[in-house]
């Protein structure tokens, strides 16, 4: 047992860190790093950037622009990409629908999309919820029917995260209603400007436009659309979905912001000493951090382990991951905004704000917003509860 | 970096486990002779036999040279064996003080006699109102003819009636709380003017109450008044080792439990299958995987250099096992219902163990004020 890095490894962690330090655009980390919301052009600025150097997608097959890096490289890649505020390559194209066209996709599908879709050129969305299937997503009940060439699509999704943004979006589909629910369902392609998709915005507690409703209205997308075969849809979600079970737990992320907090509490005073200063804040502080170093101590055994395990069986101990990850991603939000105090109760609209004096320290403003923002990284993906019962399946066998 | 380990040590790790399987499972325990000591003995050559009582001495001392992975192996097992033999007291603390702080002919002396089993050691450093503070001390020691004379008292020595040699913590200078002038001092337990009280603890294992009237010192390790630093480093190391019986025993309890609702029918079903049972064993999991993350963290950060580091480290894995452990043990013992509460079944003996190694060397709110009054647990 040894839990120091090879001279190998470490010099791959120096190589990301000057990497993602030196070729990003400061203001853009520092707005990643402070809770900013980034524009479209940003994102794709960002993703383009990681594309140039070959690691936008580095877990897709090596013919398709992947890396073979070790588990160690990609769990230092994440590592120092959260920790220096570059955000993450687009979720929805590189460790969704990307690995499943990689997997599942025709040579054509494969030529037509892998490239664009690394290069952030083609913008995808993910139509798998629906306002009567979250949790119980394979009750889901979006049709497509086919009609000669075409696969023709009624129905409605819902959270659809960036849609606004979004070229094409990947949707879920019932195609054969007359069996059992996980195997009628089919993995479709869409252009966004069919006519038929209509965008409606949902406004969420923070006050932010992420996601989205998305309706289908006799929506006729040409029948190469379909990955895979039909009625397997099920099977390439799941593939999917197992995607990215290490990147999950967003250590680096938490690090940053714990980091953050440590500034800002640092300047922040409270009577003749600093909020830092502060033995219970310093002690909430420091139950954050045992935590979040025991998370990164699981994600490095579960990191060691993918070594040995043949690919696509996960550790159980992975599906705490999301758990932890997620509760200590929230944690950190809370903590943020305490030590904000008085000064996170403006609320202060991004665009609006940019020209406004600030009100208390520094970014109080996205204090209260982000801490709301972030109840949703125990919902999305499969729920906490969710994970609590994949987790009993594995132990219980029930 | 990887936590794979070596082939001795998957040895080690061989011939621990089955030691337990053999030796240590509920019922053969139950039968164990344990004389009037309250330990076994006849376990106690097993263990000089398979050579863990020199396991971290030098080959020269009759051990073999192991390190803070070494004991986690066997501090790991002995927790799901629920050992009651005095190796934490004997090796980890006594061999380590007298390891760091002794010279080089006292250890040759003593520790091949404790890596053959002839020699019980016991670390007498808590008094009436020192709590956990290694530095609050009151019982002196004075110079005298050539030698050291200590008088006052101290506190639930683990297995200190036992023991043939005390290292007991004196003060030959400064004020009760001060770090300077605290020497580490080797006793004869059947010294005159020592008296040794022996209580069983709540656990099954053994402490004693001890009195200093005027007993004459055989030796201090290192020097008289600079004697704390190596007591926090071994105690820090003995931490470690608790981290690591205690991520054994959760491994018991949390097993055990999910065994139980795997089997245990009631309203005509398994009562694994009702969900609420399902979460809370779920929860159970994520703290024991947790913990065993920071027990590991512990053993790797026990031995490092800088002492605010080494003692950082330890104080975050001891605050994990310490939350985790909490709720492992009350969630097993609610898990199963009334069959938890009786002496017979062995889960309340796990879940006591766990409660007693909670409070060992620093409480959960001890630790987390000692990690609280640090940099970052990810200073660079």
């Amino acid at each position: 047992m040894d839990l120091a890095f090879t001279a190998e490894e470490l010099a791959f962690r120096d190589e990301a860190r000057r990497f993602f330090r030196t070729e990003f655009p400061e203001a853009l980390r520092r707005k990643v790093l402070e809770g900013g919301h980034l524009s479209r052009e940003e994102i794709v600025q960002s993703q383009r950037i990681l594309n140039a150097r070959g690691w936008a997608v580095p877990n897709w097959p090596r013919a398709w622009g992947g890396q073979d890096w070790s588990p160690v490289q990609l769990y230092f890649y994440q590592d120092e990409m959260q920790q220096a505020g570059v955000p993450s390559p687009l979720g929805f194209n590189t460790s969704m629908v990307g690995p499943v066209i990689a997997q599942f996709g025709s040579q054509a599908q494969k030529e037509r999309f892998l490239p664009a879709t690394a290069n952030l050129d083609i913008w995808w969305c993910q139509g798998f919820s629906e306002p009567g299937a979250g949790s119980d997503l394979a009750s889901l009940r979006t049709a497509a029917r086919r009609e000669g060439e075409q696969w023709v699509i009624n129905g409605q999704k819902t959270w659809t995260t960036l849609a606004q943004h979004a070229d094409w979006i990947f949707v879920l589909c019932r195609t054969d209603g007359a069996v059992k629910k996980q195997e009628g369902i089919s993995f479709i392609l869409a252009d966004m400007r069919t006519p038929g998709i209509t965008v409606r915005p949902i406004q969420t507690i923070d006050g932010g436009h992420e996601v989205n409703e998305v309706f289908f209205d006799d929506v006729r997308v040409p029948a190469e659309n379909l990955v895979g075969q039909e009625n397997k849809g099920w099977d390439y979600a799941k593939f999917l979905l197992g995607n990215e079970r290490t990147g999950i737990a967003r250590v680096g992320l938490s690090k940053a912001r714990l980091q953050r907090i440590r500034a800002l509490a640092a300047a922040e005073r409270v009577g003749e000493r600093a909020v830092l200063d502060d033995p219970k804040f310093r002690e909430k502080l420091a139950a954050t951090e045992i935590e979040l170093k025991a998370l990164e101590m699981t994600q490095l055994r579960v990191v060691a382990d993918e070594r040995r395990r043949e690919k696509g069986r996960p550790n159980p101990a992975s599906s705490i991951l999301k758990l932890k990850g997620s509760q200590i991603q929230q944690a950190t939000t809370e903590l943020l905004m305490e030590v904000v105090g008085p000064y996170a109760l403006p609320y202060v609209p991004e665009e609006e704000g940019r020209n406004e004096p600030e009100i208390g320290p520094h970014d109080a403003a996205v204090a209260a917003p982000s801490y709301f923002n972030n109840r949703k990284v125990s919902i999305y993906g499969g729920s906490n509860e969710i994970q609590h019962n994949i987790i009993a399946k594995a132990i219980l066998g029930f | 970096m990887d936590f794979d380990l070596s082939d001795d040590q998957r040895l080690l790790r061989e011939s621990v486990d089955r030691l337990i399987a053999d030796r240590y499972a509920f019922e053969a325990r139950r039968r164990h002779d344990l004389g009037t000591e309250g330990w076994s003995r006849d376990l106690w050559n097993t263990f000089a036999e398979l050579g863990l009582l020199g396991l971290p001495f030098a080959e020269e001392h009759g051990g073999f040279g192991g390190g803070p992975v070494e004991t986690m192996i066997v501090m790991e097992a002995f927790g799901r064996g629920l050992v009651r033999e005095p190796y934490l007291a004997t090796v980890i603390l006594g061999g380590g003080l007298l390891r760091r702080a002794g010279a080089a002919d006292l250890q040759a002396a003593l520790l091949p006699q404790v890596a053959q089993g002839k020699l019980l050691l016991a670390f007498a450093q808590v008094e009436r109102h020192s709590r956990y503070e290694l530095n609050d001390v009151t019982t002196t020691a004075r110079e005298a003819e050539g030698g050291w004379v200590l008088d006052g008292a101290k506190s639930v020595v683990l297995h200190g009636d036992s023991a043939d040699k005390l290292i007991v913590t004196a003060r030959t200078g400064g004020g009760r709380f001060d770090r300077d002038g605290i020497g580490l001092f080797l006793v004869d337990a059947n010294a005159k003017g020592l008296t040794r009280h022996g209580v069983p603890t709540q656990d099954g294992l053994r402490c004693a109450e001890i009195t200093l009237a005027g007993v004459r010192a055989e030796a201090v390790l290192g020097d008289p008044g600079g004697g704390l630093e190596a007591a926090e480093a071994v105690v820090d190391e003995a931490i470690a080792a608790i981290c690591a019986e205690a991520v054994g025993l959760m491994t018991c309890m949390h097993d055990i439990t999910v065994d139980y609702l795997k089997t245990r029918k009631q309203f005509g079903r398994a009562i694994g299958e009702f969900q609420v049972l399902q979460h809370r064993s779920v929860d159970m999991f994520v703290e024991l995987e947790q913990a065993r993350s920071m027990a590991m963290f512990a053993t790797v950060m026990a031995t490092d250099p800088d002492p605010a580091t080494r003692r950082r480290a330890v104080s975050a894995a001891k605050v994990q096992i310490g939350r985790s452990g909490r709720h492992i043990g009350q969630e097993a013992v609610q898990l199963h219902g009334g069959i938890a509460m009786t002496m017979e079944y062995k889960v309340g003996h796990y879940f006591k163990r766990m409660t007693m190694l909670e409070g060992l060397f620093g409480d959960t709110d001890r630790h987390l004020a000692q990690v609280a009054s640090g940099e970052s647990l990810f200073a660079a």
